[in-house]
């Protein structure tokens, strides 16, 4: 299952970096985090419980970028 | 997130505001110390009455300024410290600008007290720093709101018609098939449909890229996205707004981005090694050089070798490359689908330009695909022949049969009586009344009827009425008014496949200017043809192949390119092409070479300049010929100035003007 969040990061080697972290995870099978357009798709297998693996995710990402925000989350 | 009132974010106004009294402070600081200095012959150092500690005091108010303007820098230094993000952009700038501080510190104490040199420094490039990251965030947020916006032909709402005949403002993604919508003047589509009311002229630009009005009336379909520009309409909708051409578009746009091209997968390569190389070259640097210099009995000199490394730190992020280079990409991306063409991802752009071999389909692309008898002989048979070959083709609904039907104006009379066999590849039979063929000439051939050789242009028809030849008929396709002159304009090979004969082919090849052609090809032996012509091309070339999206899917695919031409509402061509031509002009091919050129010749650019100024920085500092200003703006100055260069790619370029 794809979706679409909007992201709020301020540099562009960070969203790389997160990206790479992001696709590391258990649960996702692809990432892409887009400095430019400020969006972030992921691919999770079907069924998966989204909410909880963005908690993670955000944990995630905030050790890389502590400013990491996902818009709802 | 991004409003379109209010240029700046608040994130960004408390950031200025930050930097602008950081700059005044330091400025009044260093200010008083050289009035103090030159006038008095004193300086910050000596007001503070207290021996060998009088450098305290311009140390704690540098300290506290760039404790002030750095502070989102040193809280994430700190955070990341305790996440193991040693190569992190605000880790390594804080280290380079403490380590200034501390330099300072050492020499202010190893000469009692007097010197203050290096504190205002190491304040000054933390405030240079913040400014340059501020004017960095400043552009791409800019960069990336004036892309979208000009893309942005998203409908913010539509006009329903309610239950008591009114009208009311509804989110267009709440509208359903069947509703009726009202569309003013000056509004626009917001969703695809069929007019119920009322006619109007349409304006296409944001689609097509140009101005040109059609008229529309009722029962006409209306396509999302394009302006109504004379008087109010109505409409019924015919799709739901997630599967509206103005949805499929943007959802398109916004997944070229997605898409990294090859020189961005290795910029970010290149970046995953450069900063950790520069960090171990500071390391060695800070300490190689001093102890060979102590070994070798000329005094150690840590300060200025660490001074240098210190210097290194700060030029080692990669963040112009970065940004630029897909920033580049999403302006050429974003400056072509303004041009009326959809490239769904930075690869194509990067193929486009190295294409040399250009493939195009002919019915459709090159020709308009509307088939019209042009020639009957004998002339004085003309409507003998044109019945008879419009019974043998009243079951057919293929362009040429319908040809015949229209150039013979009425419905044959009795059809009915005749039994109509189909002979693949060569014609028709048809067996009632009359025993009439309808073919080629091989049709005449096996039936043993000596025909007419004709030669020249289109497709002909042979007729022969109870096995005695009757006479021809000459149906011809008009090539596109604008094929010559936009195949002129293309750098390469321009290939031509079609189904006609030679002769056929050879005329075509001629009035478009295409050098070379591949004729009587079958519907499936294009695709063969297009794998010899593949595997014929010279490495790190590529191959587009251009065509009408119609029955062509398979070649589109499998060229390195897939360009579909007069894409707008046609589902098969916009999902089979990699590029989609939305205006049905051939000269959108020079165009988008064009566009593909420039962002390369941009992304080149930046590359190359980015690169180069960081490693003269590098040799620079090493020599200790750099200063750390010099080396904050190898930082942040540079990747400014590789985002001002970026937005280049977003410029409109017009069609069948000349080489920009």
């Amino acid at each position: 299952m794809k979706s679409t969040y909007g992201i709020e990061v301020d540099c562009a080697v960070c969203a790389q970096k997160c990206e790479d972290a992001i696709k590391k995870m258990d649960g996702v099978l692809d990432c892409r985090v887009n400095f430019l357009t400020q969006k972030m798709t992921l691919e999770t297998g079907d069924g998966d419980n989204l909410n909880a693996l963005m908690k993670k995710i955000l944990k995630t990402v905030r050790k890389i970028e502590p400013d990491f925000e996902i818009e709802g989350f | 997130m991004d409003k379109k009132k209010g240029k700046l974010t608040r994130k960004q106004k408390k950031n200025l505001v930050r930097i602008l009294a950081a700059l005044c402070l330091f400025v009044l600081v260093k200010g008083i110390d050289l009035v103090l200095h030159h006038g008095y012959g004193t300086g910050l150092a000596r007001l503070l009455p207290l021996e060998n500690l009088g450098w305290l005091l311009p140390f704690g108010l540098y300290l506290g300024i760039y404790l002030y303007v750095g502070f989102g820098v040193l809280r994430k230094a700190v955070l990341n410290i305790g996440h193991g993000q040693l190569f992190d952009e605000n880790f390594l700038m804080t280290v380079a600008s403490i380590g200034a501080f501390a330099l300072g510190i050492y020499s202010a104490i190893s000469s009692s007290g007097m010197s203050t040199e290096g504190f205002d420094e190491a304040c000054a490039v933390m405030i240079f720093y913040q400014t340059g990251e501020w004017f960095q965030n400043y552009a791409v947020g800019k960069s990336r709101r004036s892309i979208s916006e000009l893309m942005d032909i998203r409908p913010d709402e539509a006009r329903q018609k309610q239950e008591d005949g009114t009208f009311r403002i509804v989110d267009p993604a709440q509208v359903k098939v069947g509703d009726i919508l009202q569309i003013l003047p000056g509004e626009r589509v917001p969703l695809d449909g069929i007019v119920t009311e009322g006619c109007s002229s349409l304006d296409t630009r944001a689609l097509t890229g140009e101005s040109v009005l059609s008229d529309v009336k009722e029962g006409d379909s209306l396509i999302s996205g394009s302006v109504n520009v004379e008087s109010t309409l109505q409409m019924r909708v015919s799709r739901p707004y997630s599967e509206s051409t103005v949805a499929r578009i943007l959802n398109l746009v916004e997944q070229a981005s997605d898409q990294k091209s090859r020189s961005e997968t290795l910029i970010t390569r290149f970046a995953k090694v450069y900063t950790p190389a520069v960090v171990i070259s500071a390391l060695i640097l800070a300490v190689l050089p001093p102890l060979i210099s102590g070994w070798t009995g000329n005094g150690f000199n840590w300060t200025v070798w660490i001074y240098r490394a210190l210097s290194f730190l700060v030029v080692s992020c990669p963040c112009a490359l970065v940004i630029s280079i897909p920033l580049s990409f999403f302006a050429g991306i974003g400056g072509a689908s303004r041009n009326g063409v959809l490239v769904k991802g930075a690869v194509y752009l990067e193929r486009m330009n190295s294409t040399r071999v250009f493939v195009f389909d002919k019915t459709g692309t090159l020709t308009k695909g509307n088939f019209v008898v042009t020639e009957v002989q004998p002339a004085d048979r003309r409507d003998l022949i044109l019945e008879y070959a419009a019974i043998a083709e009243s079951q057919s609904s293929h362009p040429i049969a319908q040809s015949i039907q229209s150039a013979y104006g009425k419905v044959p009379a009795d059809t009915t009586a005749y039994v109509l066999d189909n002979i693949a590849g060569k014609g028709v039979q048809a067996r009632g009344g009359h025993s009439i063929l309808c073919g080629n000439e091989k049709l005449m051939e096996q039936f043993g009827v000596t025909g007419e050789h004709v030669g020249g242009a289109g497709t002909v028809i042979h007729l022969a009425l109870d096995g005695k030849y009757l006479g021809w008929i000459r149906i011809t396709d008009t090539v596109k008014p604008e094929a010559s002159e936009a195949l002129r304009s293309l750098n390469g090979r321009t290939v031509m496949l079609t189904g006609d004969r030679e002769e056929a082919a050879r005329v075509i090849a001629e009035e478009t200017g295409i050098t070379e052609y591949r004729s009587s090809l079958l519907p499936q032996q294009k695709v063969d043809e297009l794998e010899r012509l593949l595997a014929s091309k010279k490495k790190g070339e590529c191959l587009c192949f251009v065509g009408d999206g119609i029955n062509d899917a398979p070649a589109l695919m499998r060229a390195d390119i897939g360009i579909a031409m007069g894409g707008v509402g046609s589902d098969a061509a916009i999902e089979a092409s990699d590029i989609v031509l939305m205006k049905d002009d051939l000269r959108g091919l020079a165009v988008i070479q064009r566009i593909a050129s420039k962002t390369m010749r941009i992304v080149y650019e930046n590359i190359v300049f980015a690169l180069g100024v960081k490693l003269a920085i590098l040799a620079l500092s090493a020599f200790g010929i750099a200063s750390m200003w010099l080396a904050v703006f190898g930082d942040v100055g540079v990747a400014v100035i590789a985002i001002l260069n970026a937005m280049r790619a977003n410029r409109i370029v017009r069609m069948s003007s000349g080489r920009d």
